[in-house]
Order: C-alpha cells, then sequence, then structure tokens
C-alpha cells in the first residue's frame, strides 16, 4: 500500500500529462501555442515587418526573449483559460472533483500541465532562435528560468480567473483578444523603452511588460530587473487571490 | 436521522477491505453471479449505515427554496430512485450528496460519513447530468485516466465489453451521440469499484438497447452489493429498475416506497385487492349496470370477509369497448366473462392493467406543464 502522498502525486501526474496532452492534440491549441510563436520569431527576425529599435545588439537577441515570453503566455494564459472555460461548461470539473484526484489534484495538474506543454515550446522554439544567430548570456539562465516560473504562475491564474468567472465564448473571445493586445502594446515583444509614452509606463507594470523586460535581461546579460520581479510577484498574489475567491466550477 | 456525522477510527481501512472484498466480483463475467448471494457482510465497521440519509434539506437559490425540507433514506445494495418533474430539485440534491454544492440547512450521511469526507471519493462513483467529459478526449482514453484515479479499477478493458463501447472506443467526445456519452460517462462511475452510485439521470438520450444494457449492468451490481441513488423523469426505468422510489416535487419529497407499494391502491395498505383498469372489447351496448349490480353484490359479500368497501365504474367508451376501474380480484373476472356469456357475447379481449407508476406521478403531481 502505497502512502497517500504518493497516491496523490501519481494522479496528480496522470492529470498534467492528460493536459498536456489534449492541448497538443488540439488543432487550434497547437496553432496559438507553437505555431503562432515560431511563425512570429521567424517573421520579425526575417524581415522588416516590424521596426524593432535595437540600440546596437543584434535583432534576434532582442526578439527571442520577447519571443520566449510571448510563448509563454500563449499557454499559460490563452490556452489554459480556453480549455479550462470549456472544461467548467461541459461539468469536467465538477466530475474529476468527485473523484479521488479532487480540486487540488486537478488544479496541480493544470498548472503542472501548463510547465509540460512550455517545455515542448521552448524545446522547439530554442533551437530555431540558435539557429537564427540568438546568442543569449548564459549566466542568465537561472534568472529567466525563475522568471519563467513566476510568470507561468502569474498568467496561470489570469487564466484561471477569466476561465472561473466568465461564459465559455467570452473566455474565448477575451482570451484571444488580451493575448493580441499584450503582444502588441504590452512589451512583451518590443522593448518597453520604445512604446508611445502612456502605454510605456502603463506595460512596465503590466505582468507582460515585466515578462518581457526580465527575460531580456536575464539573456543580454543586463541581469533581471528586480522592478519586473516585483511585479510578476504583486501579480501573481492578486490573481492568485482574486481566484481562490471568484473562480467558479460550475 | 439514524446517522451521524461521527467518523469511526478506522473505518477507512475497514471499507477498503470490504471494498476488495465485496467488489473483486464486481463487473466480472456471469461465473460467479449465479452463485453469489451474500450482500454487504455486517461487520463492526459502518458498513451497515444506510447508503444515503438525507434529513430535511434546504437549498435556495435567490432566495427561492429549490430543495425545501427534503428527507429520504437510501438503503445499502438497492437501487433508490429518485423521481420528479423538470425542477423538482432532484439534481440539487444529488449534487449536496456529491458535496459539489453546500445545503443552505439540513443535513447528509453519504454511507454514513459527510458529503465533504475525502475517503468517499475513493467509495462513490458520480455520473453527472451533463456527462463531464472533455470534448476532445477519445472515449476509451478518458475512461483509462479517470481508471488511473483509483488504487484498483475495474479492468477498463470488462467495463468496455459490457458497456458495449468498442464501436466508438476511438472515437472523440466531441463526435459521440447523446446515448454513446451517457453510456461512457457511466462506465466513469463506475470504474472505481464504488460502494455507492449516484446517477443523474442515466439513461436519457439512449436507445432502447442501451437502456436495457445499462439497466441489466446496474441490476447487476446492485445483487453483488453496490448502491445506487438516481434520478429519472422516466417512468418506466423507476418502475424496471428501482427497489425503492422517492416521489419529490417543489423540493420536498411527497411520496415514497417500493413500485408496488406506490402502485397499490391509495390508501388500502390491508393487502387488499388493487385497483385496477379492465379493457375489453365485443358486442355494442352491453347492459353495464348488470354488470356494475353483479360486481357490488361480489363486493358485499367480500365487505363482510375483508371489512372494506369497493367501488366500481364502467362505461362504454367506443361502441364495442369497455373500461371499468376498481379492485379487481379474480373474481371479479369471472363475474364478467359469466355476464357476457349469459347475454352470448364473445369477447375478443380482455386487459388487466394495474395502477402504473404514471398514473400515481401524475395523480401526486399534476398534470400541468412545468
Amino acid at each position: 500500500m502505497t502512502s497517500p502522498s504518493t497516491q496523490w502525486l501519481h494522479r496528480a501526474r496522470a492529470q498534467t500529462l492528460f493536459e498536456a496532452r489534449m492541448i497538443l492534440r488540439n488543432g487550434e491549441q497547437l496553432m496559438v501555442t507553437i505555431i503562432f510563436p515560431i511563425a512570429l520569431l521567424i517573421l520579425l527576425s526575417t524581415t522588416d515587418l516590424v521596426d524593432i529599435d535595437t540600440a546596437g545588439a543584434a535583432k534576434i537577441d532582442v526578439l527571442a526573449p520577447g519571443i520566449l515570453a510571448a510563448a509563454m503566455m500563449t499557454t499559460a494564459f490563452t490556452s489554459q483559460a480556453i480549455a479550462t472555460a470549456f472544461d467548467r461548461r461541459n461539468g469536467v470539473l465538477r466530475l474529476m472533483a468527485t473523484t479521488p484526484l479532487g480540486k487540488s489534484g486537478l488544479l496541480a495538474g493544470k498548472i503542472a500541465g501548463v510547465f509540460a506543454v512550455e517545455i515542448v515550446q521552448i524545446a522547439l522554439i530554442v533551437p530555431i532562435a540558435l539557429v537564427l544567430g540568438w546568442n543569449p548570456s548564459l549566466h542568465g539562465i537561472v534568472g529567466a528560468l525563475g522568471i519563467w516560473i513566476l510568470g507561468t504562475i502569474a498568467f496561470t491564474a489570469l487564466a484561471m480567473l477569466v476561465a472561473g468567472v466568465l461564459r465559455a465564448e467570452a473566455v474565448l473571445a477575451v482570451a484571444n483578444l488580451v493575448l493580441a493586445a499584450l503582444i502588441v502594446g504590452g512589451g512583451v515583444i518590443a522593448p518597453v523603452a520604445q512604446l508611445p509614452d502612456p502605454l510605456r509606463t502603463l506595460a512596465l507594470f503590466l505582468p507582460s511588460g515585466a515578462m518581457g523586460e526580465a527575460l531580456r535581461g536575464a539573456f543580454n546579460a543586463a541581469g533581471v530587473p528586480a522592478f519586473s520581479v516585483v511585479i510578476l510577484l504583486a501579480w501573481s498574489t492578486a490573481l492568485g487571490w482574486g481566484v481562490t475567491r471568484l473562480f467558479k466550477w460550475n | 436521522m439514524t446517522c451521524n456525522n461521527t467518523i469511526v477510527t478506522g473505518a477507512h481501512d475497514c471499507n477498503q477491505r470490504l471494498r476488495s472484498d465485496i467488489l473483486h466480483t464486481l463487473v466480472t463475467t456471469g461465473e460467479q453471479r449465479s452463485g453469489y448471494t451474500s450482500q454487504v457482510p455486517l461487520d463492526s465497521c459502518d458498513a451497515t449505515a444506510p447508503a444515503l440519509v438525507v434529513d430535511d434539506l434546504v437549498k435556495a437559490y435567490h432566495g427561492r427554496r429549490v430543495v425545501d425540507g427534503l428527507s429520504f433514506t437510501a438503503p445499502r445494495g438497492a437501487i433508490t430512485a429518485v423521481l420528479g418533474p423538470n425542477g423538482a430539485g432532484k439534481t440539487t440534491t444529488i449534487e449536496c450528496c456529491e458535496s459539489l454544492r453546500t445545503a443552505d440547512s439540513g443535513q447528509i450521511a453519504v454511507l454514513g460519513l459527510a458529503p465533504q469526507d475525502r475517503t468517499l471519493r475513493h467509495r462513490v462513483g458520480v455520473m453527472l447530468q451533463d456527462g463531464g467529459l472533455p470534448t476532445g478526449v477519445r472515449a476509451v482514453e478518458m475512461l483509462r485516466h479517470v481508471a488511473a484515479m483509483y488504487p484498483e479499477p475495474v479492468p477498463v478493458d470488462d467495463l468496455v465489453e459490457q458497456l458495449g463501447l468498442e464501436s466508438f472506443a476511438r472515437t472523440t467526445v466531441r463526435r459521440l451521440s447523446g446515448g454513446q456519452r451517457q453510456r461512457l460517462a457511466l462506465a466513469t462511475a463506475l470504474i472505481g469499484r464504488p460502494e455507492l452510485v449516484f446517477l443523474d439521470e442515466p439513461s436519457a438520450g439512449m436507445d432502447p438497447q442501451s437502456r436495457h444494457a445499462v439497466w441489466e449492468l446496474i441490476s447487476d451490481l446492485r445483487d453483488n452489493g453496490v448502491s445506487f441513488v438516481l434520478t429519472t423523469h422516466l417512468m418506466d426505468e423507476a418502475e424496471t429498475l428501482a427497489d425503492h422510489v422517492v416521489i419529490v416535487d417543489h423540493g420536498r419529497v411527497i411520496a415514497q416506497g417500493t413500485v408496488p407499494e406506490l402502485t397499490h391502491s391509495s390508501g388500502s395498505t390491508d393487502g387488499s385487492a388493487a385497483t385496477s383498469t379492465l379493457h375489453w372489447n365485443g358486442p355494442a351496448d352491453l347492459p353495464l349496470a348488470e354488470l356494475l349490480d353483479q360486481w357490488e353484490k361480489m363486493s358485499m359479500s367480500a365487505v363482510a370477509a375483508t371489512g372494506s368497501l369497493s367501488t366500481w365504474s364502467a362505461e362504454e367508451l367506443e361502441p364495442g369497448q369497455y373500461r371499468a376501474t376498481g379492485p379487481t380480484t379474480p373474481d371479479h373476472l369471472k363475474v364478467l366473462t359469466s355476464w357476457a356469456a349469459a347475454r352470448g357475447a364473445l369477447l375478443s379481449s380482455i386487459a388487466v392493467n394495474q395502477r402504473s407508476l404514471e398514473d400515481v406521478f401524475l395523480e401526486l403531481t399534476g398534470r400541468q406543464l412545468r
């Protein structure tokens, strides 16, 4: 007889693999989490479609961390919000809550499932970026890892908040629109300093801007700005609190 | 209330052992079925607590009481059907028992425990009204996934065979018909070898073949000691399946008992004849008054014996088509045929219909649409 905590881990692991499989098998989800960031990376780095002021650095060195941040947002936020909203509408959350998995195991499985999909994204995006000439500072890896985890928590919490409050159809719209807005004007891909003024200040306080700035800092040897870490911590806490207060299981 | 929420120390381990004893033969082949007679063994742990006790349950949404002082008990090893019109509070009650909703007041004991008790998640199977199945998953993949949540699940292939899931095993839930989804949802409710299963409208949307396969499986599991609480508004489902029927309306229990108890003529609890409807066909314009006279004389002598007075009514619906209602005994049929014979009338058919559960249900809940 295995211990209860071992059994819990076993169930949460099964749920994690299930969640990741469901995301990676769904055409729309694959589009937004895998194809979209890779296409964006290749398009922006090989064409002059969007002019990015790199302040003397190689264009790919500015772009690649931003694309990684954007990819993380597609999985942790857009894809997770949509998946959870439809699971909620279809009663999946309620059904799984009645099995030994329970709410805690379900939540753990969803979060770990997000990380699993992100690992797939990183495994695909990083080699392509390296081929395109990306030259990241290896000292930044630990800092980037911390930001990656913190950012994933903040955006997964935002996804749960949206999915747990709005109707599934509304989530579909909101999750895509917010993603588009943050990618264009949220300081993810284009550095915050390049945004027009009111947006520049705003983006610094957004989780998207914090993510983009922190990852660029980590990989460009400038280091992770403490301000970005504080912003991400604040968003994670606030959104996590919101989820526990407002999330409706049905 | 026979049950309180005290948790017997060690009850969980005890029940785990019980589960493997009782349910080892569950959903296996029919070989053991014939020789398998034992019910849940009486034990020192709470195996004797009723499957479900609901006591004075109240749940309101936006100030409207959907469940309003509802009480009933579902015995162990039996199928209890909660029958009621739409909006009667059936699903809300069941969801409170499944710990998916919290009651405003009242008490619930599931296998002797509070519904929130985490150990119940191993012992209770749930089939939700909306299925609870993700749309992108393949049918049997979902079943395997839910099986992974339990320490000793029923072999997936056995359930696949018994519920006929092979034909759509690799089809995604999105593409399944309503009845196929229901069968898959039932399989996920049974996969963990539950002691108690909640089924919310289990055979909705199923074709007749599926319904009968499902009813057979549920009856077999009941015979092996599994308890069921199901909601339905299908009379034949309750009539065929249920050991115990609880009729609910406006959030309250308005009648309960076995199907024979409920369909027995209302008020007669002395074991006398059930009220039945007789239909017969024959020549037109037979003198019904004489028949009623003869029946009444017969009943008068019966009154002396049983002390109960009977009332009969009869009418000719169409020329040659007759209907009579009253407490039917074999003697009433004898009188009917001799009355016809005395007039040289050949009756082409005689049918005796007991009051159906549907008659009882409509009497109790009224005929207005909800």
